[in-house]
């Protein structure tokens, strides 16, 4: 067996690890013991890769693992949990960032060389494609989330993205077929790294899970195509188990959100014309309400639905909510959470919040749960969530029509609490805040949870 | 070339059939799990970057190295702790 072959052989175990990895990251039980697989696995992979013999001088390799490490380090055990969204995102891009990087690195060593074949060029073309876009978009979506950068969509913004994709794809054709215009590859990347920037620029807000998603699902297909390039099958089979979970959670997404993805990326939501204005909805039928009153209309409840929106993620919120739902339960009232699938900026962003906050995810209603538990539930808080709770989405027609959505109006009493009235992502009205048996609490969500919690001890 | 697209093709099905059904708890450790295993591009990193005499193509596939390992070791670590709070009330 020659030391090739034993490579060979450690990167099939490092297949075998991450797919069983993977596995084990879709049960709660196992999911520790998977990402310590997929771990092993990395750690296999990357011992193999140093004893080949092409690898001779380790100073510049090992001062990248040193100086990566380092900061992965600091990155992981710093982060707050309601940072966790920029921190996928900064992870995606740098993912696909290292797969374009290598490609290019690779193109670099045959640059100029009328004879590379298609196979070769193709891949490359589709590494730094795929790997550029994932970069510079993961870093918008990072400054969005962060708060930095702020949705803007030229006129005609689709229009735009689409020359500069086609514009993309025919230097990358032109590449191909013509291997010794370098210059054309190096526009390849170049334009790659303008296209991430241009598809991700307009969307924010709401869809931001959907982005997330897939820009997680694009960094394994850049690994993909980067194994491709440099003829490694353990790349390709990684990437491609990352790009097929990353789809599937793009799927769910969509489907939580009653969205195609083109739509998310191309499009945006059909304007209200014709529809109620905020005005017409609101006017005289909004009863805001204080702590001291709500812990009175609480007092004699049985059960409450917690049903939170990026809103707690802002406010940081989540503490103060799990100190409510204890003194709840000290009370004998019954406490779920109703978890929109799009709630928050990241697919599972409310689920990981709460977990911060030491509550038993065995207490997290998933959508179907809530709103089979809703009809039965006294009075439902919406902690700084909107458009996953309106009403507007079971209209036959209008922006958000058909999306699922937490039926909190058909509990008893809805307490709201929001900093205003102001529009969610969808940018429209709603009803809900408006109905009979919904309450308003105007405020920021952790002093709103605290002024609750005190109201009701001092019942 | 076949062999990888074959290899390509079936690891995608691989991948739809093992993540089948995720509950809502686990899509945030998934996808930072998940994505560092895309850190896997760590490998071709290294293999561009290894050269005996450093070159221009050394520098950016040091530039791949250090992406990668922040990806990997920062994507593991952060999926841990995570992991670690869905399980510390059992």
């Amino acid at each position: 067996m020659t030391r090739v072959d034993i490579i060979q052989i450690a990167y099939l175990v490092a297949s075998i690890l991450f797919i069983m990895g993977l596995k084990g990251l879709t049960r709660p039980k196992t999911a520790v013991r998977g990402n310590q697989l997929g771990a092993l696995g990395m750690l296999v992979a990357i011992a193999a890769t140093l004893a080949y013999q092409e690898v001779l001088d380790y100073k510049v390799i090992a001062g990248g693992i040193a100086i990566g490490t380092v900061i992965g380090v600091l990155l992981a055990t710093r982060v707050q949990m309601t940072k966790m969204p920029e921190l996928v995102a900064m992870f995606n891009g740098l993912g696909g960032g290292a797969s374009a990087l290598v490609a290019a690195a690779e193109f670099y060593k045959h640059s100029g060389n009328p004879d590379l074949v298609i196979e070769f060029t193709t891949a490359t073309v589709a590494s730094v494609l795929i790997g550029g876009v994932t970069f510079t978009g993961s870093l918008v979506a990072f400054g969005k989330l962060n708060g930095s950068l702020r949705d803007l969509r030229l006129p005609k913004h689709h229009i735009y993205n689409m020359v500069v994709g086609l514009a993309v794809l025919g230097l990358g054709a032109w590449f191909c077929a013509v291997p010794e215009t370098s210059g054309a590859f190096w526009a390849v990347a170049g334009i790659s790294l303008f296209f991430g920037i241009m598809l991700t620029v307009p969307i924010g807000g709401g869809d931001m899970p959907v982005v997330i998603a897939l820009l997680n699902s694009m960094s394994g297909l850049a690994a993909t195509a980067t194994g491709f390039v440099v003829g490694n099958t353990v790349l390709i089979i990684a990437g491609s188990l990352v790009g097929a979970s990353g789809l599937i959670l793009t799927a769910i997404m969509c489907k939580a959100m009653d969205r195609k993805i083109f739509d998310v990326l191309f499009g945006e939501f059909a304007p209200t014309g014709g529809g109620p204005d905020a005005d017409e909805i609101y006017a005289g039928k909004i009863k805001a309400t204080s702590g001291d009153e709500l812990a009175m209309v609480m007092e004699s409840c049985r059960s409450v639905m917690i049903v939170p929106g990026y809103g707690m993620a802002v406010a940081q919120a989540q503490h103060a909510v799990r100190d409510l739902s204890n003194l709840l339960e000290s009370r004998g009232v019954d406490v779920s959470f109703g978890i929109h699938p799009v709630a928050g900026r990241m697919p599972g962003h409310m689920n990981v919040l709460l977990a911060e906050a030491d509550i038993d995810y065995d207490k997290l209603l998933d959508l179907d749960q809530s709103n089979s538990a809703i009809q039965q539930t006294d009075v439902a808080i919406v902690i700084g969530a909107n458009d996953v709770v309106n009403p507007m989405a079971r209209e036959p027609s209008g922006p958000i029509s058909g999306m699922p959505i937490i039926n909190v109006d058909q509990a008893t009493t809805v307490v709201v609490i929001k900093r205003s009235l102001s529009p969610g992502y969808a940018k429209i009205p709603n009803p809900l805040f408006a109905a009979n048996n919904t309450l308003m609490f105007f405020g920021d969500a952790k002093k709103a949870m605290q002024e609750l919690t005190a109201a009701i001890k001092d019942l | 070339m076949i062999t990888f697209l074959t290899i390509f093709m079936l690891a995608v099905f691989v991948g739809f059939e093992v993540i089948t059904k995720v509950p809502p708890t686990l899509h945030t450790p998934l996808m930072s799990g998940s994505n560092a295993i895309s850190g896997i591009a760590l490998v071709g990193a290294i293999l561009v970057s290894g050269a005996a005499d450093p070159n221009t193509a050394t520098w950016i596939g040091l530039g791949a190295v250090i992406f990668a390992t922040i990806n990997v070791v920062g994507g593991f670590l952060v999926t841990h702790r995570m992991l670690d709070m869905f399980k510390k009330k059992d």
